[in-house]
């Protein structure tokens, strides 16, 4: 293998749809393995960190980062773009090509269309790819079955924008085309979600919008779940403070079927409720290929994993990270997919190298624009207990109170994190 | 209980023998790549108001993680964090970081202001903030190429007295208006 990125990059464009032939039968073998490689499936928060911390770790070992996306956009910080706070995306956009000048990542982009366990191999859109272990990061996919009248249409109609991207700007859109008074409708799914605090920053985002842009309008949440399920106390200070009479939310409203014509959600199929923006968050799963590949345990949503080592423990040498994996009490966040991809690195350069397993440590910190100027934030370290990830008793918490501090601190979160990701 | 016995584990380096997957208590790098999603690869951060911890000394990580977790030096996040680590684990980490080059940062800086400073510098704190502030006596931090903003919010929590000043520091703060500690920024800001 002495071909370099960029001539590899060009065969296995060609490969791919130069002839215009199906891919039929065998798939073609993208890149013969030689040495020790893992591949990574997802260039999110989760994968690109895994993908550059196996190699600042080893350089033996080659990775290969398989995203469908030439880019990746990212969750957090969407909300203040759809608050009207952001311009637009393109501070939250990054690129992969220095995760491969900086420390030789292989990228490759296709989509993975299946996982051989038994045979260590993935299929994806432009071939095969052979690995020693694999690292899944592939985020969530909706369980739009369990939404009555959802279809593949719906996204376009009442967006869920909690894929960062073309979904984020549809709903941006809509809030910015509607009238003033009219109303917005955020439906909240069932728990466990991507971001547990992101409907409620969402919520915040839209009724800042509102007060400055279209003060006679408000919005409706509506939420399965039985209160606010992250930072309750801080969100509803923050509300009653700035938006009392623009939010009104509802708990326990669980939305079980839409009518697309009237713009309509229904509670429990009966009570409806009327928004001329709906921002309908379905319930969540982990990402299709997770799916696809048999990761997923016997709740049919999330992956099971070793949570010294993020092994899945339904199949050997793939290991489950990010918003797919069942992480013990660290949450589906960014920061959470980001301290997890390093564990899951560290580990796997352990293993490939028959050295022992390193004992766990993580953190998240996670933060909430409740205003323009003002954050709150939560805060946790993880150790391994019993097996299971749980928080180091006596400390992270929730802040104190809203405060500018905590803003100003976030923007500096997002700039790291998203260098992290990407150089 | 979990803490004393992880915290037993690093400092002796012994290994229990355990039915778990986990057999050996997390390594320094393990500890410290955690802080980096916020602090920046290595230590080495990219956020203006985030500070880098790469070269700081281990002496002066040390002494800032024990005042937030006892609360006298102020933070937002910090504390919270901080008292989720035991005394060894904050002195792995805290070597860890000593060991990163110096992240150098292009800020931009005010050239009469680096000129100023860098006077006011040599005459009254080069014995603390030794070399250019690129290095520190015992837990003096490391200013050089330290993010401006960061260190104009603490100079601000010093004055307004919420961050506690350190005597010997104090005696020279307190006759230098605010130009001349502006000025003193902008200078560490501007060495690599
Ligand atoms: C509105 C909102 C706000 C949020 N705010 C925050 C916050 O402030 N802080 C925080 O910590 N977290 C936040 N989050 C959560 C955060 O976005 C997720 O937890 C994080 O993205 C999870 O990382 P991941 O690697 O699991 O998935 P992702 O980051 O989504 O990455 C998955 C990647 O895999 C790719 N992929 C999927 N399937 C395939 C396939 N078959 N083949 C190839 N590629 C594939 C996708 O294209 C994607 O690039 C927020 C989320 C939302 C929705």
């Amino acid at each position: 293998m002495t071909l370099d990125r960029r001539s590899f990059l060009k065969l296995v464009g060609a490969g791919a749809g130069a002839a215009g032939l199906p891919l039929i039968g065998r798939a073609a073998e993208l890149m013969p393995k030689s040495g020790k490689r893992v591949v990574v499936v997802g260039g999110g928060y989760g994968g690109t960190i895994a993908a550059k911390y196996i190699r600042m770790m080893d350089k033996n070992i080659e990775v290969v980062l398989v995203e469908k996306n030439d880019h990746f956009v990212s969750c957090p910080f969407s909300n203040l773009y759809i608050g009207g706070i952001l311009p637009d995306l393109t501070e939250l956009t990054i690129k992969f090509d220095k995760l491969a000048s900086n420390h030789g990542v292989k990228v490759v982009q296709a989509e993975v269309t299946g996982i051989d366990a038994a045979g260590h191999t993935i299929t994806t859109s432009k071939g095969t790819l052979k690995y020693d272990r694999l690292v899944v990061s592939p985020g969530i996919d909706f369980r739009i079955e369990e939404i009555e009248g959802y279809n593949d249409k719906t996204p376009e109609l009442m967006p869920h924008a909690w894929k960062a991207g073309p979904q984020t700007s549809l709903l941006r859109k809509q809030l910015v085309d509607m009238k003033d008074g009219g109303t917005v409708v955020l439906s909240v799914p069932l728990g466990p979600f991507r971001c547990p605090p992101g409907p409620y920053e969402r919520t915040s985002m839209i009724a800042h919008y509102l007060k400055t842009h279209k003060p006679k309008s408000k919005i409706i949440v509506v939420d399965a779940n039985p209160d606010i399920v992250s930072k309750g106390g801080l969100f509803k200070k923050g509300w009653k403070k700035y938006y009392e009479g623009i939010i009104d939310y509802r708990p326990a409203k669980k939305v079980t079927a839409i009518d697309a014509g009237k713009m309509n959600v229904l509670i429990e199929g009966i009570e409806e409720v009327h928004g001329d923006v709906i921002n309908l968050i379905p319930p969540q799963r982990a990402a299709k290929i997770a799916q696809v590949a048999g990761l997923v345990g016997d709740d049919k949503k999330w992956c099971p994993v070793n949570q010294a080592t993020f092994e899945s423990t339904l199949h050997k040498d793939i290991h489950v990270i990010g918003d797919s994996s069942i992480a013990g009490a660290m949450p589906k966040s960014g920061y959470s997919a980001n301290s997890e991809a390093k564990i899951c690195a560290t580990n796997i350069v352990a293993l490939m190298n028959g050295r022992e397993i390193v004992g766990l440590s993580g953190i998240n910190t996670c933060y909430s624009y409740i205003t323009d100027k003002e954050a709150v934030s939560v805060a946790a370290v993880y150790a391994l207990q019993e097996g299971k990830i749980a928080g180091v008793k006596g400390a992270g918490g929730v802040s104190p109170d809203l405060s500018a501090a905590e803003a100003v601190y976030a923007k500096s979160w997002l700039k790291n994190i998203l260098t992290e990701m990407s150089t | 209980m979990m803490m004393k016995w992880r915290g037993w584990t690093l400092a002796t380096g012994v290994l229990a023998i355990s039915a778990l997957a986990q057999a050996a208590p997390p390594s320094a790098a393990m500890l410290s790549n955690a802080c980096a999603g916020c602090h920046g690869t290595n230590g080495g951060s990219a956020g203006p108001t985030m500070p880098s911890l790469a070269s700081q000394s281990k002496e002066a990580i040390e002494a800032a993680m024990k005042k937030f977790k006892s609360g006298e030096r102020p933070s937002t996040i910090m504390g919270r964090l901080a008292k989720g680590y035991s005394d060894a684990e904050v002195s792995a980490m805290a070597e860890y970081f000593s060991k990163q080059k110096l992240h150098a940062t292009n800020q931009a800086v005010d050239a009469a202001k680096v000129k100023k400073g860098a006077s006011l510098q040599e005459s009254n704190c080069g014995r603390c903030h030794i070399e250019d502030g690129k290095e520190g006596k015992d837990d003096t931090p490391v200013m050089a190429s330290q993010w401006l903003p960061y260190m104009q919010m603490q100079m601000a929590d010093y004055l307004s007295g919420t961050r506690k000043m350190p005597e010997k520091m104090k005696e020279k703060v307190d006759p230098m208006s605010k130009e001349d500690l502006d000025a003193l920024l902008h200078f560490y800001a501007s060495v690599k």
